[in-house]
């Protein structure tokens, strides 16, 4: 014979109303609220039983109600019915199925129950978590901050921040996070420097979370910390370098970054997160910590997390540099690449390309010194009102970084050493021909160009590189999608 | 209130410290150039230094500053030598 069973909640007034006839029929009811507020329920309605107590909310959570109270026709444990609100007429045939005879003539004949606790924002958030441990879809260690300790400060003595506050990693909140992709949590996403550590989705997610951000970045994060991960990123020696470079994350035609107005600044949750997301895995899961691993004589503010995502309206003058470095057109990418703070190139007086790729030489010509030559790349970002002047006249990316490779070689005898008085430059053994033009950097497509920002202002921007190609690192760039 | 969080580390174990080469004896020490400019010349007066006192000593290079010794090159220090020095010069 199939059992009745009852899930209600103290402040529910249709529970109120239902509670007497389940009393009276002697159902078995389990109540979701605590033990306090279901004992004053059941003295309030002058019950001759106090409902037990559904611990842990473990069966409102394996029947999951939409809301209560709900009437389940069990069969052992399987249902075979259900009625949730009131529905006298379904109600009565579930008990009649129970041999039960429900007196439920004072009831309405119909009415709407009230939601389940297990719908409850902070109830079904704290439950998903620990159905997400039970399952194993979470392992990460669990650490608990004492009642007298504040968090934020418990974060930091801890040693897990980059020395600004960050989100409090629960439980909750990470699973949250892990909605945002479709991967395991457990699929490793990078081995990361300098002790090999594996980063799993779940402490991508975790560092996530600290970083701030929303939840949609996540995908982003993740195929960033997988490019930073590659052999050929070389994140271990850009971690211990004393160079200021930091990774800095190029975003390609994902939503929901800022791609104008202060486009490198501060503002956008997205752009802001992502980066320290990236930077905050590295520092908590493969262990490079300022001033012990990371060596930087002087760091820059980037280093924080820099993150800034391509402006691919129809203003652009080219495709995305993550589809023009082998992304799939309908695919949104990441790049990731070594490199220092940006500065400013100013221009205003440029209409045509030749001259604009003349002033944005110059400025390429300085990164690090202009005595060093072939051993780093660089990064451009050109505004829309320089990028404006490219796409008016046509000029492919390829066709720009070709132009600006010429301009960027200089006569040797204005590089070696000594020559200005500075002692730092080319070994004189090898400059034979002082006219000999020495190129500044290996290639063309060692230039990468990258296009956003604000409609205003004749201005583009340039990042130098760190010690680049084959024997320092080299950009790597991802599609997002897989980690969609 | 006490919270809940999940540690955000590798959750690593600290790694066994090995006992650094007594003083005092003969040892055969390797001396690995990392490949910055003038490593060279600070690992010349090393050599010069330990060879004094009687040690011998194995000269090696990385490849590039940039990344980590190759796996090999460690391994064969390892096996050869009781101390290793690198060379962090600028």
């Amino acid at each position: 014979m199939p059992e009745l069973l009852a899930l209600v909640k103290h402040d529910c007034p249709v529970c109120d109303q239902v509670l007497p006839a389940l009393d009276a029929a002697g159902v078995r009811v389990l109540s979701q609220s605590s033990a306090a507020d279901t004992a004053a329920q059941a003295a309030r309605l002058g019950l001759s039983r106090v409902p037990e107590l559904d611990e842990e909310l473990a069966t409102s959570q394996r029947f999951d109600p939409d809301a209560v109270p709900t009437l389940l026709l069990l069969d052992g444990d399987d249902e075979r019915d259900r009625v949730e609100g009131i529905q006298r007429d379904r109600m009565a045939a579930l008990a009649a199925a129970a041999g039960v005879e429900l007196a439920l003539g004072d009831l309405p004949e119909r009415r709407v129950g009230c939601a389940s606790l297990t719908h409850d924002p902070e109830v079904a958030a704290r439950l998903a978590a620990r159905h997400a441990r039970a399952e194993g879809r979470i392992r990460s260690r669990e650490l608990r901050v004492g009642e007298l300790e504040d968090v934020f400060e418990a974060l930091h003595d801890r040693g897990l921040t980059d020395g600004l506050p960050v989100v409090p990693p629960t439980p909750e909140r990470v699973v949250e996070m892990l909605g945002h992709t479709n991967r395991d949590p457990q699929d490793v996403v990078a081995v990361l420097p300098p002790y090999g550590a594996e980063a799993t989705v779940e402490k991508v997610a975790i560092n996530a979370v600290m970083a701030g951000c929303a939840g949609p970045e996540l995908p982003v994060v993740l195929a960033a910390v997988e490019a930073a991960g590659e052999e050929a990123f070389a994140l271990h020696g850009l971690l211990a370098t004393t160079h200021p470079a930091g990774p800095v994350i190029v975003v390609s035609g994902y939503p929901g970054f800022n791609t104008g107005v202060n486009v490198l600044g501060q503002g956008d949750r997205a752009s802001m997160t992502t980066g320290r997301a990236l930077q905050l895995t590295i520092r908590n899961v493969g262990g490079g910590r300022p001033g012990v691993e990371d060596r930087a004589a002087h760091g820059q503010a980037g280093k924080l997390g820099m993150c800034f995502a391509e402006r691919l309206d129809d203003s652009a003058p080219w495709p995305g540099l993550a589809q023009d470095r082998g992304v799939p057109d309908d695919e949104p990418g990441v790049t990731v690449m070594a490199l220092e703070a940006p500065r400013l190139i100013m221009d205003q007086l440029a209409r045509e390309p030749e001259g604009l790729c003349a002033s944005l030489a110059m400025a390429l010509e300085n990164v690090a010194t202009p005595r060093l030559r072939l051993a780093f790349d660089a990064m451009l970002l050109v505004g829309p009102e320089h990028g404006r002047i490219f796409k008016d006249a046509g000029w492919s990316r390829e066709q720009v970084q070709q132009r600006l490779h010429e301009l960027t070689h200089s006569p040797a005898g204005e590089l070696v050493r000594g020559a200005g008085g500075s002692p730092e430059g080319l070994d004189p053994a090898w400059v034979s021909d002082p006219a000999m033009p020495v190129a500044k950097f290996a290639a063309p497509d060692r230039i990468l160009l990258a296009y956003a920002g604000g409609d205003a202002g004749l201005f583009s921007m340039v990042f130098g590189g760190w010690a680049a190609g084959d024997i320092g690192s080299a950009p790597v760039t991802r599609s997002i999608t897989p980690w969609l | 209130m006490a919270l809940t969080i999940l540690d955000p580390t590798a959750e690593r174990d600290a790694a066994p410290e090995r006992p650094l080469a007594q003083r005092g004896a003969a040892r055969t020490i390797a001396l690995v150039d990392i490949r910055k400019p003038r490593g060279d010349v600070f690992l010349d007066e090393l050599e010069r230094l330990l060879r004094e006192r009687g040690h011998e000593v194995v000269r090696e290079a990385k490849p590039t500053f940039t990344k980590p010794a190759p796996q090999d090159l460690r391994r064969d220090i390892a096996q050869r030598c009781d101390a290793v020095i690198e060379a962090l010069a600028d």
